[in-house]
């Protein structure tokens, strides 16, 4: 889970950030100012200042908010003067938008606000729905409005070309004041409560928020246009009221509550996602007649509220069909507020201490979860105050860590020497505040207070200390000091943390009482947990109070670096190897006192029977393993089944098998076993376990024997292949040196491919050993090093570098109706129609209650919702129209509809292990890794991606070390990007989502984002979908499976020059930096439920023919997806040219006839096909 | 370090040669042989010498064998320790092969447990590894195996299948990542008293998988 932030102010108006990661509170250093109320989301954060104005602060990230504006310049053609601005009086503006129906010079565009800027100036797209115009961007029609092509004709009357220009939010992590204006001048009065959420009620606009606000008078407003392109909104509009409001709360859903002075509860009803500020309110009473409510906090599917006595009430019932809820539960505690953020979690500021408090347990089965408990974490100020503590109460509790605590004052003795005499240091002691009156408010009183408290006590301390090896520190803070005693008591408060810690450094050195002052606890006035990323599963270091101690401790045992810990592996290794050759190198004649055996394991299972009928026959399972001839281990897998009265037997050797694929269903636990001879069959071992912890046994047993019988084990090789199955599930294969020799390269079908854990969409990787993959969520993750993981437990797994991984993807079902004359839509379909209930092909049925998450391992985690965003567009309710089923879907009814469906989609998660680590923030739809030699040693590795919005991302910073790289740049494009590809030589291409391709300009170490896009046209009529560059070849794959080779690249040319159709049925092309050729090919024949997605590899791809010959068919079907661009083999017979692409010398014996292998039959080899139909 | 499976097989297959004579003052038929043998390090005495039993009573008549035991240089030796632990402790400075003596009468009541049977280290053995659970896992892992994953552990350790014994013993050894480690790490003291001529070991044993 990536770190995110709860946001807090304190009773003097600061800020601060505490992450989920982190364990101490961040001042946002920022603030000039000082706030009374702050909502946070995800994205950005909204705050009331005491000037009574809204704030924005959008927190910064390596993908700018940017904006495309765009006009039309518009020509007629006439004889004499040609095309030219002169139009017809009836014709639109010279400068128009898209329709013509808006007047829209260039000098009409502005700036929205201040906190925007331009990127550059205007300049024409050349880019015409996905093809490259000829010149100056311009597109002919014969009149407005008409349809555009790029070419001239003899009957364009008219043209018109697009200008763009980009505007940037530039006001990132940083409060920008919103203006206090409505649509009628300036609001009346000022704002004193303000909430954030309804992120959940609609995907469109991208990034939508409401904002809600309440002010002074008790008038409630909502922020209009509010999202992604817009973080400031447009506009406020006053929403009409039963009574005034003293505060209000907005969920991430659809609900709105809020406090009337009276102390009664108003619920906003009617909010949908054409209406998201809701139509009405109603009222609810106080859960206390005599102490009204004061506060309330909302959720998904909750309602806190607190009553005028402090007392906690949870609203029971509540859901997206009753947001007022049932009734009243009295809680535990009492709070001055709460606050609810993501997943339902709460958070409070206790009445008592001012402490934030964080209600534990809170899960989806039980919202009100189980107790509160204080967040008990340091702010950054006194952090240091804090270690030392912790220092010193190690070292007076007579800890065995005492030896380290030594070295520290050792150290703080020498920087001592360093920094001349001993001097005097202002003890920090704040005044005591008493946890008093307690609304933001009475802060300006408290401070009062504080400034006349007692002038601070002044302790003269002999010595001053620094951190361990940082005397750089202490002489920055003895000025501090230095400045804090000259300016007295007055200038004690600002600071007080920093002197605080000064003089407990110093106390520690002395081994004294600890002298702190009251500020050691905050006290906290206004809590938001709205972009907070927390779950009951999450692992927080908030709550101990021995919080430094512990950190101390951990940092302990952290110290043992992974080098140390390699280091001692060796040396526990050495030494016993060194024992075994004393003890038994002159002893291996000798008799071993147990005589080794085979070792049987048995069990019974199901097996899907390899004749017709098909069906489950329950079969005695055993896998025998016994030492082979060389001590390496063997085994071989005997299925004994009964047929016809007779008992037969089925036996594999494990040496032979060539993968294990788990095939988890709702109805059975099923695994895969696949030799070389079954895979050309397309016909596997298919057995199916008891249950799930069964199935996981056998399967990391015979994982385990199958990699042991292959000298395989730890972590993949840099040169490994990695795919990716439909179900998400990632394998590893070991080339062999002869993989990609040519003409005989070990077939496809011996491949030996194993498991490893975790769950992708797609993976990439170079012969560097840096690899990374993206999930269904479009997660980023980055491999560790680590292996096994998932049901590999144990011996096939390593301890290290595992860890927790989730993925979400959403489940989608149609519901289906027909039109009759009476009743108009109705779910009463003809007796021929599909399910009213039905998936996308109608022939299944499945209704919201019956249909289950894809397999055991995913749980649901939403409910069902309609999904808008489907191809085709919708109605406002969702609704496709077509004239029948089945047919393509229009989003709006004509008179010839009769029928009409809509999706709803479902989201379910995955929780699994495995050697991946999260890349956050921004999520990805595709990534690449530059394809090198073996030998090769590039710092820093180029790798670039694409957001899952089209943004093209460049990764800084990865190395070998830190393969997780450090930061995005973002490189600009005029449209959203979805698939990208990095040769071994810088080329960068990509293809845009209008499937053209463009190939990036200047791509060197020096200047890895490039400098400028080229535009390529696509093959006649395809769209392209994904692109892989090897070293040399460029290979693309359209929308309809076609495979397409890039003809006449040259060092002096890169873009080339066509493109070459090579193969039809392709899903998916991986080009290794050997310009290997790999795909996923859809459609082979074999059995049907599993024929699509095989992994071919192409043959016959030479220096001289980067294009090859025919497709050698492997492992599938069920691939979703291959890459190859780990593996730099060269096969050993023959030898590539240098990298330079100049083609011509090929070592291989021309003469030589054509590949001999034999191809598999169902194989179509002749015209390089992947695929025979 | 249950990831580590180079180190893991080396301290499995470590073995020590050993030379097993018979005591001088049993009587026997005719000469005793000396017996050689490759003893892993880490079983028990008791369970692999079976082979040296063998060996000697073809000397010897029926009448003259009472329980078999060992001693080193006249240390009797405890078969419920491990063969890698007692060589470690009386025998890692001698010359190899280790020399032990095998005798079949004067049973040292006071220094030695009697193994009557292979099930006594079973239950021996399994008592340690409960004992080592109780600390790593309260005992969970232990106690959710079934009968035949126990049987499975001893099985493995008896025939030496190393594959066979860790099967399931990585259910024993492994934690999940985030709660960074076991909840205590047992291990054993074993303390050798020169001075009193007889080796005096606190504590009692040492848990096989755990070295």
């Amino acid at each position: 889970m990536p770190v995110s932030l709860l946001c807090a102010v304190d009773v003097y108006g600061r800020v601060y950030s505490l992450s989920t990661g982190g364990q101490q509170w961040e001042q946002c250093r920022d603030a000039v100012l000082e706030f009374k109320r702050v909502t946070a989301v995800q994205q950005c954060c909204w705050g009331i200042a005491c000037d009574h104005h809204i704030y924005l602060n959008v927190h910064s990230s390596d993908v700018p908010i940017r904006y495309q504006e765009e006009t039309f310049e518009n020509q007629r053609w006439n004889p004499v003067d040609n095309f030219s601005d002169r139009l017809l009086p009836s014709d639109r503006w010279q400068w128009s938008n898209i329709t013509g129906l808006e007047h829209q010079p260039l000098d009409s565009f502005f700036l929205p606000s201040t906190n925007w800027e331009w990127e550059g100036d205007w300049y024409i797209d050349e880019n015409f729905g996905g093809e490259p115009t000829e010149k100056e961007g311009w597109t002919y029609a014969i009149d407005f409005p008409a349809t555009y092509t790029k070419d001239k004709k003899w009957n364009s009357c008219v043209r018109r070309r697009r200008w763009i220009r980009y505007r940037r939010y530039k006001a990132t992590d940083t409060w920008a004041k919103i203006p206090s204006e409505g649509h009628s001048g300036p609001l009346p009065d000022p704002f004193n409560d303000i909430s954030c959420g309804g992120w959940e009620i609609s995907e469109e606009p991208r990034g939508r928020l409401s904002l809600w606000a309440v002010s002074l008078q008790g008038k409630v407003w909502f922020r209009e246009g509010i999202h992604h392109h817009s973080p400031e909104g447009d506009g406020w509009e006053e929403v009409s009221l039963p009574g005034e409001v003293v505060q209000i709360s907005c969920g991430p859903g659809d609900l709105v509550w809020a406090v009337l002075w009276e102390g009664q509860l108003i619920v906003r009803e009617g909010i949908t996602r054409d209406c998201p500020q809701g139509s009405s309110w109603v009222v609810v009473d106080s859960p206390n007649p005599e102490a009204g409510a004061i506060h309330v906090a909302v959720g998904d599917n909750v309602v806190w509220a607190v009553t005028k006595d402090n007392k906690v009430w949870f609203r029971r019932g509540i859901n997206s069909y009753n947001p007022r809820g049932s009734g009243w539960i009295g809680m535990v505690g009492e709070m001055v507020m709460i606050n609810v953020g993501l997943n339902d979690q709460v958070w409070g500021i206790s009445c008592e201490d001012r402490a934030v408090y964080f209600r534990q347990g809170v899960t989806s089965s039980e919202l009100s979860g189980k107790a509160w408990k204080a967040v008990n974490v340091p702010r950054d100020g006194d952090i240091r105050s804090h270690s030392s503590a912790s220092s010193s109460s190690l070292h007076s509790a007579g800890c065995f860590f005492s030896g380290e605590v030594r070295a520290q004052s050792v150290m703080s003795e020498d920087s001592d020497t360093e920094n001349g005499p001993q001097r005097a240091v202002l003890e920090g002691a704040t005044t005591a505040f008493t946890a008093g009156p307690s609304i933001p408010e009475e802060v300006a009183s408290l401070r009062e207070a504080e400034a006349k408290s007692p002038p601070p006590v002044l302790v003269l301390s002999p010595s001053l200390s620094g951190g361990p090896g940082d005397p750089q520190w202490s002489n920055v803070d003895l000025e501090e000091a230095q400045t804090h005693l000259a300016v007295g008591p007055a200038g004690v408060r600002g600071d007080a943390a920093d002197t605080c810690s000064l003089s407990s450094v110093a106390t520690y050195t002395l081994c004294q009482e600890e002298p702190y002052g009251a500020d050691e606890h905050p006290l906290w006035a206004w809590v938001s947990g709205g972009g907070c990323g927390v779950d009951c599963h999450s692992q927080l270091n908030w709550f101990n109070s021995a919080t430094a101690l512990a950190s101390s401790v951990q940092s302990m045992s952290l110290s043992i670096s992974p080098a140390q810990t390699a280091a001692w592996r060796k040396q526990i290794f050495e030494q016993l190897s060194e024992r075994s050759k004393r003890e038994m190198d002159n002893f291996k004649h000798y008799e071993q006192a147990i005589e080794q055996s085979v070792w049987v394991k048995k069990g019974t299972m199901q097996w899907w029977r390899d004749w017709k009928p098909h069906k489950w026959v329950d079969v005695k399972f055993a896998l025998e393993q016994f030492s082979g001839p060389e001590g390496n281990q063997d085994g071989i897998l005997f299925l004994y089944y009964n047929f016809n009265e007779e008992k037969k037997y089925l036996h594999a050797f494990i040496n032979e098998v060539t993968i294990l694929v788990p095939v988890l269903n709702d109805s059975k636990h099923t695994f895969a076993i696949y030799t070389a001879e079954r895979t050309k069959q397309r016909w596997p071992i298919r057995l199916a376990a008891a249950t799930e912890l069964e199935m996981h046994d056998w399967l990391a047993l015979l994982s385990v024997s199958c990699c042991d019988s292959r000298g395989i084990q730890g972590p993949p090789s840099k040169q490994a292949l990695w795919s990716v199955t439909c179900k998400g599930d990632i394998f590893v294969c070991e080339p062999s040196p002869s993989l990609e020799a040519c003409p005989y390269p070990t077939p496809c079908d011996q491949m030996f491919w194993h498991q490893v854990g975790g769950h992708l969409r797609l993976v990439e990787c170079n012969s560097l050993g840096v690899v990374w993959g993206v999930g269904y969520d479009h997660t980023a993750w980055v491999y560790t090093g680590g292996y096994g993981g998932g049901f590999l437990q144990g011996l096939a797994s390593s301890t290290d570098n595992i860890y927790t991984q989730t993925d979400v993807k959403c489940v989608y079902i149609y519901e289906n109706q027909r039109w009759n004359p009476v009743t108009g839509y109705t779910n009463r379909g003809l007796p021929t129609d599909r399910y009213m209930w039905s998936d996308a092909t109608g022939l299944q049925e499945c209704t919201k209650a019956n249909t289950k998450p894809p397999s055991p391992h995913w749980t649901w985690v939403a409910d069902w919702a309609i999904d808008y965003g489907i191809s085709g567009g919708t109605d406002r309710e969702g609704w496709q129209y077509a004239a029948d089923f089945p047919t393509s879907y229009h989003g709006h009814k004509t008179l010839k509809d009769f029928v009409r469906r809509r999706r709803w989609a479902r989201k379910c998660k995955l929780t699994t292990t495995g050697p991946w680590q999260e890349v956050p923030p921004i999520p990805l739809s595709d990534v690449t890794i530059i394809p090198c030699g073996a030998q090769s040693s590039v710092e820093p590795i180029p790798l670039w991606a694409i957001s899952n919005k089209g943004d093209v991302l460049c990764r800084l910073g990865v190395t070998l070390l830190t393969p997780a790289g450090t930061s995005w740049l973002h490189v600009g494009t005029d449209q959203p990007f979805k698939s990208i590809s990095i040769g071994g030589a810088n080329q960068v291409w990509a293809i845009a989502r209008d499937g053209s391709a463009f190939y990036r300009g200047s791509v060197s170490a020096q200047s890895p984002a490039g400098d400028c896009w080229y535009h390529i046209p696509s093959p006649a009529r395809q769209k392209l979908q994904q692109v892989s560059v090897g070293r040399t070849s460029v290979y693309t794959v359209d929308q309809h499976g076609n495979l397409w080779f890039r003809q006449g690249l040259t060092p002096s040319y890169p873009q080339g020059l066509s493109w070459e159709h090579i193969s039809n049925n392709v899903r998916k092309v991986s080009v290794g930096p050997l310009d290997q050729v790999w795909i996923i090919a859809d459609k082979v024949q074999g059995s049907h439920s599993l024929s699509c997605g095989t992994v071919c590899h192409r043959l016959g791809v030479q220096p001289m023919e980067p294009k090859g010959q025919s497709w050698d068919y492997g492992i599938g079907g069920g691939w979703d997806h291959i890459t190859v661009r780990g593996n730099s083999f060269e096969a050993p017979r023959v030898r590539m040219p240098s990298v330079t692409p100049s083609l011509t010398t090929s070592l291989t014996d021309p003469l030589r006839p054509p590949p001999t292998r034999k191809l598999l039959s169902f194989g179509n080899t002749e015209n390089g096909n992947a695929v025979r139909c | 370090m249950a990831d580590d499976k180079d180190v893991l097989r080396d301290v499995w297959f470590g073995r020590i040669p050993t030379c097993f004579t018979l005591y001088q003052d049993e009587i026997t038929e005719r000469e005793a042989e000396p017996f050689y043998l490759l003893l892993p390090r880490v079983s028990y005495l008791t369970l692999v010498t079976d082979k040296v039993k063998k060996h000697f009573l073809k000397v010897m008549k029926a009448e003259d064998v009472e329980e078999m035991w060992f001693d080193f240089e006249g240390t009797p030796l405890k078969w419920h320790y491990p063969i890698g632990l007692l060589f470690d402790l009386h025998a890692s400075n001698t010359a190899l092969p280790w020399s032990i003596t095998v005798h079949f009468k004067n049973f040292p009541e006071r220094d030695l447990l009697h193994c009557p049977s292979n099930s006594v280290i079973e239950a021996h053995f399994m008592s340690s590894i409960k004992e080592a659970d109780a600390l790593k896992h309260k005992s969970q892992v232990i106690n959710d195996m079934q009968k035949k994953d126990h049987k499975q552990l001893w099985m493995g350790l008896q025939n030496d299948k190393f594959d066979q014994f860790w099967a399931m013993n990585r259910k024993l050894m492994e934690y999940p990542t985030e709660e960074g480690g076991f909840r205590y790490i047992p291990f054993r003291i074993y303390l050798v008293n020169e001075l009193m001529g007889i080796p005096r070991i606190h504590d009692s044993d040492e848990i096989p998988s755990k070295r």
